[in-house]
C-alpha cells in the first residue's frame, strides 16, 4: 500500500537548482534510505517533505492526500502547513532539542500544546496529562532511557539526546519518520545506540526516510536505498541492486570512494 | 559635622520623599519598556519591509538624541507647540511626562538587546518546534523566549543599573525626584539653605539601591543556569 508518492519535486536557491525534479513513492511500512555525497540535495529534499522548505514544482501525496501541490502553494494556509507537517517527522542532526526542558518535557510538549488547543480531546486536563506521560514513559523504556528522563539536554551524551530526539518525534505518531543523518554529529562510538533504535523501529514496521553515510546501515535496515547525485535520482532499488549492482558510474565511484575508507 | 547631625532628620525625610518619586519612575519605566521593547523588537525583525524600517528609523531616533531632549520635548510640546498643555502644572502631569519619555527611551534600548537575543537562539530551534507540528506563537512562547532571556540577563542587567541613575534626569522637568529633593536644600528648603552635603548625600540612596538591584539580577541569573 502506497503511503507517500513525491512527483517532481524542484528547488531553487538564488540559481542554484538543488532539486531537479525528484520522483519517488514508498510503500507502508518500507525504510527508504538515501545516500549520496554532500551538496547533492538529500537534506533539502527532507526539508520539503517536512514543509521546513516550499519546493518551486512538484506535489507531495500522502495516503491518498495531495497534501502539497506547487500550483497552488500560495494559497496554502499556515494552518494547513501545520497539519501537513504532522504527517512526517523529522529527526535532525544536531538533535534540535529544547535546553530548557528534561528529556521526558521535551517529548510531551508538542502533543500537550496541540490537545490544549483541542480541548484535550474531550479528557479532563489532568486525565490527559497522565495518558500522556505514560505514553512517553513507554517510548522512554524503549529508547532505553527512562533512568534519564528527568535529566536535561546538557546532561546528555550525543548519542541520547538524539535517541531523545527520537521519542520525541514518535509520540506524535507521524506516517512517515524522517531522519537526516542522524549519526553524523556523533562520536563513533556513539552512534551504535541510535542505529540500534532505528533498526528497532524498522522491525516494528515504521515508515522511514533515512539519509545517511552510514553504508553499511543504510543497506541493512532499508528496503529501497535511492542514491542521489546534483539534485536528481541517479538510481534507486532495492539494497542489493545498489549496493551490489549499481548500473550507473556516478553510483559506482560513490560508494568506491565509501568502500575505500 | 554637628550642624550636619541637626539637620540630619529633616534632610532624610525630603531625601526619602525624592526617592519615592525616584522608585516610582523607575518601577514605571521597567513595567512599561519591558514589553513595549518586545513589540519593537518584533517591528524591527519583521518581514514586512515598512515596518521594519519605520520601527529601525525610530529607534535611531530615540537611541541617537539625549534622553534629556526627549524630556524636554514630552514635557514642553503639548503645550509651548501646540498650545494644549495636557501635563498641567502639577507634579502628577510631571511624572507622567517623564515616565513616557523614560518608557519610549528604554524599550528601544531593551528591544536591541532582545533582538540580539532572539537572533542568538539557533535556528534549528524554531525548525524542531515547526515539524512537532507547533505555531509560531507555541514557539516563541515555549521554546525561544525562555533561551533568550536567559542569554539577554547580562545586557538588560546593565539598562537596569544604567535606568536607576538616569531616574535623576526627571529632574530637568522639575519632577522632585531625590536629587531635585537634595538640591533643595541649596537654594533653601525646610529652614535649612547654602547646605550642599544633601545633595552628596544622595549618592548614597543610589548606591545602596543598585546593591540591592544586582543582588537580585545575580539571583536571576543563577537561577537561569538550570539549563544549557
Amino acid at each position: 500500500m502506497k503511503i507517500l508518492e513525491v512527483n517532481n519535486i524542484r528547488k531553487t536557491f538564488g540559481n542554484v537548482e538543488v532539486l531537479k525534479g525528484i520522483d519517488f513513492s514508498l510503500d507502508k511500512g518500507q525504510v527508504l534510505s538515501i545516500i549520496g555525497s554532500s551538496g547533492s540535495g538529500k537534506t533539502t529534499l527532507l526539508r520539503c517533505l517536512n514543509f521546513l522548505e516550499t519546493p518551486d514544482a512538484g506535489e507531495i501525496i500522502v495516503n491518498d492526500e495531495v497534501l502539497f501541490d506547487a500550483a497552488k502553494s500560495h494559497i496554502t494556509s499556515e494552518s494547513q502547513i501545520r497539519k501537513n507537517r504532522l504527517h512526517f517527522g523529522l529527526v535532525f542532526q544536531s538533535f534540535n532539542l529544547f535546553p530548557q526542558y528534561t528529556a521526558l518535557e521535551n517529548i510531551m510538549l508538542a502533543p500537550r500544546l496541540l490537545a490544549a488547543e483541542n480541548n484535550y480531546n474531550g479528557k479532563s486536563k489532568s486525565e490527559f496529562l497522565t495518558q500522556l506521560e505514560s505514553q512517553a514513559n513507554e517510548i522512554l523504556a524503549q529508547i532505553g532511557l527512562s533512568e534519564r528522563k528527568n535529566n536535561y539536554p546538557y546532561q546528555l551524551s550525543g548519542g541520547q539526546c538524539q535517541r531523545v530526539a527520537i521519542a520525541r518525534a514518535l509520540i506524535l505518531k507521524p506516517d512517515i519518520l524522517c531522519f537526516d543523518e542522524p549519526t553524523s554529529a556523533l562520536d563513533p562510538e556513539l552512534t551504535g545506540e541510535v542505529l540500534k533504535v532505528i533498526r528497532g523501529l524498522s522491525e516494528q514496521k515504521t515508515t522511514m526516510i533515512i539519509v545517511t553515510h552510514e553504508m553499511e546501515f543504510a543497506r541493512d535496515v532499508a528496503s529501497k536505498v535511492i542514491f542521489m547525485s546534483d539534485g536528481e535520482i541517479c538510481e534507486q532499488g532495492s539494497p542489493s541492486e545498489i549496493f551490489e549492482n549499481p548500473k550507473e558510474e556516478r553510483t559506482r565511484r560513490f560508494l568506491l570512494r565509501y568502500s575505500g575508507k | 559635622m554637628e550642624l550636619i547631625i541637626k539637620q540630619m532628620p529633616v534632610v532624610i525625610n525630603a531625601l526619602n520623599a525624592g526617592f519615592v518619586q525616584t522608585l516610582k519612575l523607575f518601577s514605571i519605566t521597567l513595567l512599561g519598556a519591558f514589553p513595549l521593547g518586545l513589540l519593537i523588537a518584533f517591528g524591527s525583525i519583521s518581514k514586512i519591509t515598512p515596518i521594519s524600517v519605520i520601527t529601525r528609523l525610530f529607534i535611531w531616533i530615540i537611541r541617537g538624541t539625549p534622553l534629556m531632549i526627549q524630556l524636554l520635548i514630552v514635557y514642553y510640546f503639548p503645550g509651548l507647540v501646540l498650545h494644549n498643555p495636557i501635563w498641567g502644572g502639577g507634579e502628577s502631569g510631571r511624572f507622567t511626562a517623564a515616565a513616557i519619555a523614560f518608557v519610549v527611551n528604554y524599550a528601544c534600548y531593551f528591544s536591541e538587546i532582545y533582538r540580539g537575543g532572539i537572533l542568538s537562539v539557533p535556528v534549528g530551534q524554531q525548525e524542531a518546534g515547526l515539524v512537532l507540528g507547533m505555531t509560531k506563537r507555541q514557539i516563541f512562547f515555549h521554546v525561544t523566549l525562555l533561551q533568550m532571556i536567559k542569554r539577554i540577563v547580562p545586557p538588560i542587567s546593565n539598562e537596569i543599573i544604567t535606568l536607576v541613575k538616569d531616574t535623576a534626569l526627571a529632574r530637568i522637568i522639575a519632577l522632585q525626584e531625590i536629587i531635585w529633593a537634595g538640591q533643595a536644600f541649596m537654594k533653601g528648603s525646610h529652614g535649612i539653605s547654602g547646605a550642599i552635603w544633601p545633595l552628596f548625600f544622595t549618592a548614597f540612596y543610589y548606591l545602596i539601591f543598585n546593591g540591592i538591584v544586582t543582588l537580585a539580577l545575580t539571583k536571576l541569573e543563577d537561577k537561569m543556569n538550570y539549563f544549557r
